[in-house]
């Protein structure tokens, strides 16, 4: 006896089939398509590599108006993953990189970005700290313009802790946060903070001892650890509640999670916070390098400014007073909560209080020791 | 010999055994072909997957292999012959750690999957009338129509401290269970992964089974259990061994659910690759991680055959 065939796969597709082939041969044609049409664009492309969000229709459609052209971002988190994409990709693939300020150093000693004028930009709008940003120049020449900024210390959900209780990033430790410290899955702002908890001030620059305490420090977090987080885990983590409180990162995070009602605060405790920036320079393979100015400009001017500022992936403080005063102006309610007013505590109190440490790639060790102390860590 | 061989390659080679013994009955049926030709015929078959493999299978695996010698110098790769990327994965324990945790849960997938799916695929196989075998096999294709980290994603919401089972626990007084960033998370998301593959193939690797056999248990007074112990997994195991190594094969690799559901605590081996090459561009230290898991997964799955087949012929 033969047994009965058990499933005839046959049977499913049967009354479609026709219909698949339809299907099938449609995508084929959409694909080929858009394939021409993208292939037609280039020259009005310019490319920029950044962190995600930066080429949303809300910060970039001015530009693309005004110069008819389409800004398209190929995204990365991470300094290192920069790092990688623009010694790996063939020359021309970028136009403007936009990265933090401690890896303005390696792009330039590398040969990635071009020296720029400072004529060109309206330095002089910036508050007055940022004009001359230290890492972004280099034997007195311009290689980055700044374009966003924030604080990294605690976030944590106020339902779970008060303002009292982040004073100190020791709340890592407390009995209220067992289990429920989550982490920024990159070792630079983590171990940062932790290294100002250590009282190591500058937090990047510390000798061997120091950054073995630091090792002590961060491995006795682990039982405190909820998890570790990509970019976009966080801002969930945080709103379900599956993390409490998150060093490392700051209202980059929290303000959009406000905006929608979670119960969730940013805060740089005494022991200090880093700045984190993100800047823009001209990349030295670019084709469109006029173009590329132009968007620096852009981007740097009032209103790209605003723009950037209230970004839809997440918001940052800016360092254009006349961006300030735009968005004082076109959006009150904003810069209240990015504090950017010029009549109360603003985002740059901390800055003058001298709490904020710019963030950087570590000084006396490998950036590959940190890395393998963090993945440790995690394994542990 | 063509009966043998059809014999061990499984459950899956059962019909075309008996089409062979069939054509054993009548060799008139082109019987008479020489050997020469039924080789090129197979050849001309087998030639493009076999390119393709070779192109983008072996060609590949071959470059893993050469690039774990290489070096990197300010994130850049640079061809070399160095021995220290081996040196330093062996040496860290961040990956000793990592292939502990990842092996255990694989093998732990693969146990809980392959028990929990026996009794579902006995039950559509034995105990279904074809229509509505049919719409059971559809109902766990389905599951593949949806990519897998989207389905992993909407999972956070039913295991959120506020996500629909705690909320559920909580009116019901219990509660809250933590599985987000728990070991456990990371299990559910292999379980998800591998259950609708495993039931599937344990319920073809049963299908397949002679139903004389199960009737002549029968009516030796065989009881419902014996005959499954007795008769049906014996006649069904290799393709029972097949299933659950696949489940090992499939969570051991499986990215997705240590990071969003196991929240990366602790790490596993995929994540160790991703970690390597995102944190300073270190392929090649991420290429010896891919490679001891290839080796890891031909140790095992070589194993696991030789126990399947090597079972199968001491009782055939």
């Amino acid at each position: 006896m033969r047994n009965p065939p058990i499933f005839d796969p046959r049977g499913l597709l049967r009354p479609s089939r026709r219909q698949l082939l339809q299907g099938a041969g449609a995508l084929a044609g959409a694909s080929a398509f858009g394939l021409g049409s993208a292939a037609g664009a280039q020259d009005n492309v310019l490319n920029l590599l950044s962190w995600p969000g930066h080429a949303d229709p809300a910060f970039v459609k001015p530009f693309e108006d005004q110069y008819g052209v389409k800004v398209v971002a190929k995204e990365y988190v991470g300094g290192e993953p920069m790092l990688a994409l623009m010694n790996q990709s063939p020359p021309g693939s970028f136009d403007v990189v936009l990265a933090d300020a401690e890896y303005i150093g390696m792009l330039q000693e590398g040969g990635f970005i071009d020296e720029m004028n400072p004529a060109d930009y309206p330095l002089t709008d910036y508050w007055p700290e940022f004009q001359k940003f230290p890492l972004h120049w280099k034997n007195n020449k311009l290689y980055s313009v700044m374009i966003r900024f924030g604080y990294l210390g605690l976030a944590y959900r106020t339902d779970l802790l008060k303002a009292d209780d982040v004073k100190s990033y020791k709340v890592l430790w407390d009995a209220k946060t067992k289990g429920k410290v989550g982490f920024f899955d990159w070792y630079l702002p983590s171990m940062g903070c932790l290294s100002l908890h250590d009282g190591n001030k500058p937090p990047f620059d510390i000798d061997n001892a120091a950054f073995e305490k630091l090792k002590k420090t961060l491995f006795s977090l682990r039982p405190q650890a909820a998890g570790f987080y990509s970019m976009a885990d966080m801002f969930g983590m945080l709103t379900n509640g599956t993390a409490g409180i998150i060093p490392g990162i700051g209202d980059w995070v929290v303000l959009l999670l406000q905006k929608n009602g979670v119960p969730v605060a940013a805060t740089v405790p005494d022991e200090g916070g880093i700045q984190w920036t993100e800047s823009m320079s001209v990349v030295s393979s670019s084709t469109k390098k006029d173009l590329a100015k132009k968007f620096i400009q852009y981007a740097s001017s009032p209103e790209g400014q605003f723009r950037s500022a209230r970004l839809p992936a997440y918001w940052a403080s800016i360092p254009n007073k006349k961006g300030w005063e735009k968005m004082i102006a076109d959006a009150p309610q904003d810069a209240k909560t990015l504090r950017h007013t010029f009549d109360a505590p603003n985002v740059m109190t901390e800055y003058k209080q001298g709490k904020i440490f710019i963030r950087q790639t570590p000084v006396q060790q490998d950036i590959a020791a940190w890395n393998d102390a963090w993945s440790e860590f995690k394994s542990t | 010999v063509t009966i043998k061989a059809a014999t061990t390659m499984g459950p899956g080679a059962a019909p075309v055994a008996s089409a062979a013994e069939e054509q054993g009955r009548r060799p008139a049926k082109g019987g008479g072909r020489p050997a020469v030709e039924t080789l090129s015929f197979g050849v001309a078959l087998g030639a493009p997957t076999f390119l393709w493999q070779l192109a983008f299978f072996l060609v590949p695996l071959g470059f893993l292999v050469a690039m774990t010698f290489w070096s990197v110098r300010n994130f850049r790769l640079q061809p070399d012959f160095t021995f220290i990327n081996w040196e330093a994965i062996f040496a860290a324990g961040f990956f000793r750690n990592a292939f502990v945790y990842t092996s255990g849960m694989a093998l732990l997938t693969s146990l809980l999957a392959a028990t929990a799916a026996f009794p579902v695929a006995y039950a559509i196989a034995f105990r279904t009338e074809p229509a509505l075998r049919r719409l059971l096999l559809f109902a766990l294709i389905v599951p593949f129509f949806t990519s897998f980290p989207v389905r992993i994603y909407s999972m956070q919401i039913f295991f959120s401290p506020s996500g629909v089972i705690n909320t559920a626990l909580a009116v019901a007084g219990l509660g809250p269970v933590t599985i987000l960033n728990t070991p456990l998370g990371t299990l559910v998301g292999y379980l998800t992964l591998t259950l609708p593959l495993v039931i599937l193939l344990q319920t073809f690797a049963l299908g397949a089974i002679d139903r004389q056999f199960v009737e002549a248990a029968h009516n030796l007074g065989c009881g419902r259990l014996r005959t499954i112990f007795s008769v049906i997994i014996p006649s069904a195991r290799v393709g029972l061994v097949l299933s659950a190594a696949f489940a090992f094969v499939l969570a051991f690799g499986d990215y997705i659910s240590p990071q969003f559901l196991g929240g990366s605590k602790p790490p596993t081996l995929s994540i160790l690759i991703a970690d390597q090459v995102k944190s300073g561009n270190q392929w090649p230290r991420a290429s010896v991680v891919a490679l001891v898991m290839i080796l890891t997964l031909t140790v095992v799955l070589g194993a696991l055959l030789k126990f399947a087949y090597g079972g199968r012929r001491a009782t055939g």
